[in-house]
């Protein structure tokens, strides 16, 4: 985490010509955006609209039929999802985002995988740099977690913390990884108002770290609020793009996604 | 009190030669111990990465046939006329050899199932380990078949100017078995409390999320079965030169059985379970044969299997574990949430 500031316009992520074909399904067709450096990006659209996919596409755990997504430059399509980790790209999932049986504490060590110094070799001889690497990554785990606030839950039990705190532990989890880019996945479902405040101030201070952030999320408000530009998709096909204000003006994106949810909310 | 825990196990194990001297009981300890080595083996795959090797008998096999081969010697012709002819070695490198070539073989096994998992990777073990019989049972000009290996040698420590130190009295046998078996716990112990086993429990947790943060899991799968199999290929061979004979049915599926019950009933993740398991069910058939006729001792034994698993499913170890901090935590009981594990 470089503290580095927005530089204009640099592209980080490009996502060029890709189409996913599951059999005869087209889940998403021809897409093409960039998240350029230090920005916040999301992807909106109604459900199966191919956003999840997308991330998966971008994260190396699904082949696209076509086209090439880079990220600062390297072609990722194939490459293994640890080795997209390594390039500093790293995502979160929608649901089961921490490892449940392990205690929060653990869960970051785990997330600090990539960090650690030590070989194979200095752990079996327990030769001195790996008990310096393993304190290194003590203090780190520390840091992280009260950086996303949940340090007095350091020693309980992943499964056993409240959904909202759930989903913080799981961007503690992508933060140990290191990311200079985040991809978030629905990282506010199921949080409070109040949850959802505190996550908003938490992307505020990762942007100032300089991290790019790709957001996909239904809460409207939010996305609103934290995005630099919106990608709109629909049937795998991106419908708009632009930045808040325009999309929430957007004709097709009312009729499409805005539009079908204060439609369904009247209907119920 | 936890941390002076193992060494008062060790001492205690260490003075059994001392005062004990009745030889079957002593026997029966050394057995026991090397079965110990050999879950503990398992463990560390079951426990930490989640895979079952249901073949595991087979890299304990590799170990006992390398172990004895090396040091008999051998004399073989293969395909094409090309004869292999091994002399004998001096016994400790038949250890050395039999950890080492059940090692590679744990590699390829890794290597082969790297895409498989749960279910799958459990045939291919199990496949693996009747494929390793079957050549045991048929290459006779090599193992002698079903006629049996004979006339292992005792294991022996030395170096040729230094002096030789044999391991032929039960006394001495029990101390070289009580060292592998420490030598193998510190090494397990080692790799658990480091990034390595937080990646295999990383593996065990949840794939996906593992890599997402930037796991390499194949790498610690193939490296979990490398030491895994390498230490039951050690216990393999202090089988064979313990039993001085060997013969196809060191790979039966009761061994591996036997193993994954030690594992299980212990408690698998734990350093202590395959110990504990392995004292338990090393030790009911040598109790049982004091009262009980020998159909009896194995219903015995089946009923204190499926008594432990029912009341005790997480295994020995970890339910004395919960008790002790059950205790400490006693002034201040968990908050209720803690209960609610799997709430959606």
């Amino acid at each position: 985490m470089n503290a580095a500031q927005p530089i204009a316009a640099r592209p980080a992520l490009s996502i060029e010509h890709i189409a996913v074909h599951f059999g005869g399904l087209v889940a998403i067709a021809d897409m093409n955006f960039v998240v350029n450096e230090g920005e916040v990006v999301s992807l909106i659209g109604p459900n199966g609209a191919g956003k999840t996919t997308a991330f998966n596409i971008i994260t190396g755990f699904l082949r696209p039929s076509q086209g090439e997504v880079r990220y600062r430059g390297t072609p990722l399509t194939h490459l293994k999802p640890h080795q997209v980790a390594e390039l500093g790209l790293v995502r979160t999932f929608q649901r089961t985002s921490v490892f449940q049986s392990v205690s929060v504490f653990e869960n970051v060590m785990i997330g600090l995988h990539r960090r650690g110094r030590s070989r194979l070799w200095d752990t079996l001889l327990a030769l001195p740099r790996e008990r310096e690497s393993e304190n290194d990554l003590r203090a780190k785990a520390h840091e992280i977690l009260e950086f996303v606030g949940i340090e007095r839950r350091a020693n309980e039990l992943a499964g056993s913390l409240a959904y909202g705190e759930q989903r913080l532990l799981g961007v503690a989890l992508a933060l140990a990884a290191e990311p200079s880019m985040l991809l978030l996945d629905e990282p506010v479902s199921g949080m409070n108002a109040t949850e959802t405040a505190r996550f908003m101030q938490l992307l505020g201070r990762l942007r100032k770290l300089g991290v790019t952030i790709l957001l996909v999320e239904h809460d409207m408000p939010m996305v609103m609020g934290v995005s630099d530009r919106i990608v709109v998709l629909n049937y795998g096909r991106i419908i708009a793009e632009g930045p808040p204000a325009a999309i929430q003006g957007n004709p097709e994106v009312i009729r499409a996604y805005l539009g079908q949810g204060a439609r369904k909310r009247a209907g119920d | 009190m936890t941390r002076l825990f193992p060494w008062v196990a060790l001492a205690v194990f260490a003075s059994i030669p001392l005062w004990l001297h009745d030889p079957y009981l002593l026997n029966a300890f050394i057995t026991t111990g090397i079965f110990i080595i050999a879950a503990m083996s398992l463990n560390l795959l079951l426990g930490y990465t989640g895979q079952l090797s249901l073949g595991h008998v087979a890299f304990f096999g590799i170990g006992a046939y390398t172990s004895a081969l090396t040091s008999l010697g051998f004399d073989v012709e293969l395909i094409g006329g090309l004869r292999v002819v091994h002399e004998p070695w001096p016994v400790w490198t038949g250890l050395v050899l039999g950890t080492l070539v059940a090692g590679l073989c744990g590699y390829i096994v890794g290597k082969l199932s790297f895409r498989v998992r749960g279910a799958y990777f459990v045939i291919v073990t199990i496949s693996f380990a009747e494929v390793v019989r079957l050549v045991a049972l048929n290459w006779v000009e090599l193992t002698q078949g079903p006629l049996a290996l004979t006339s292992i040698p005792p294991m022996t420590l030395g170096l040729p100017g230094l002096g030789y130190f044999d391991f032929y009295s039960k006394q001495s046998y029990f101390y070289l078995v009580l060292a592998i078996v420490v030598i193998s716990y510190v090494i397990i112990r080692r790799l658990v409390y480091s990034r390595v086993g937080r990646a295999m429990v990383a593996l065990k947790e949840n794939e996906s999320l593992a890599v997402s943060v930037g796991i390499d899991v194949t790498r610690y799968l193939v490296l979990a079965a490398v030491v895994s199999a390498g230490i039951a290929g050690a216990a393999g061979s202090l089988y064979a030169h313990y039993l001085k004979i060997i013969d196809p049915d060191v790979f039966l599926f009761l061994y591996t059985i036997t193993m994954v019950i030690m594992v299980i009933t212990g408690g698998k993740g734990t350093l202590a379970g395959p110990i504990v398991g392995g004292l338990i069910f090393g030790f009911i058939p040598v109790v049982a044969r004091s009262f009980a006729a020998p159909e009896v001792q194995w219903i015995l034994y089946g009923l204190f299997m499926i008594l432990i698993v029912f009341v005790l499913p997480q295994g020995i170890v970890p339910a004395v574990e919960n008790l002790f901090t059950a205790r400490s935590k006693a002034e201040f009981p968990a908050s209720p949430k803690a209960k609610i594990q799997d709430a959606p």
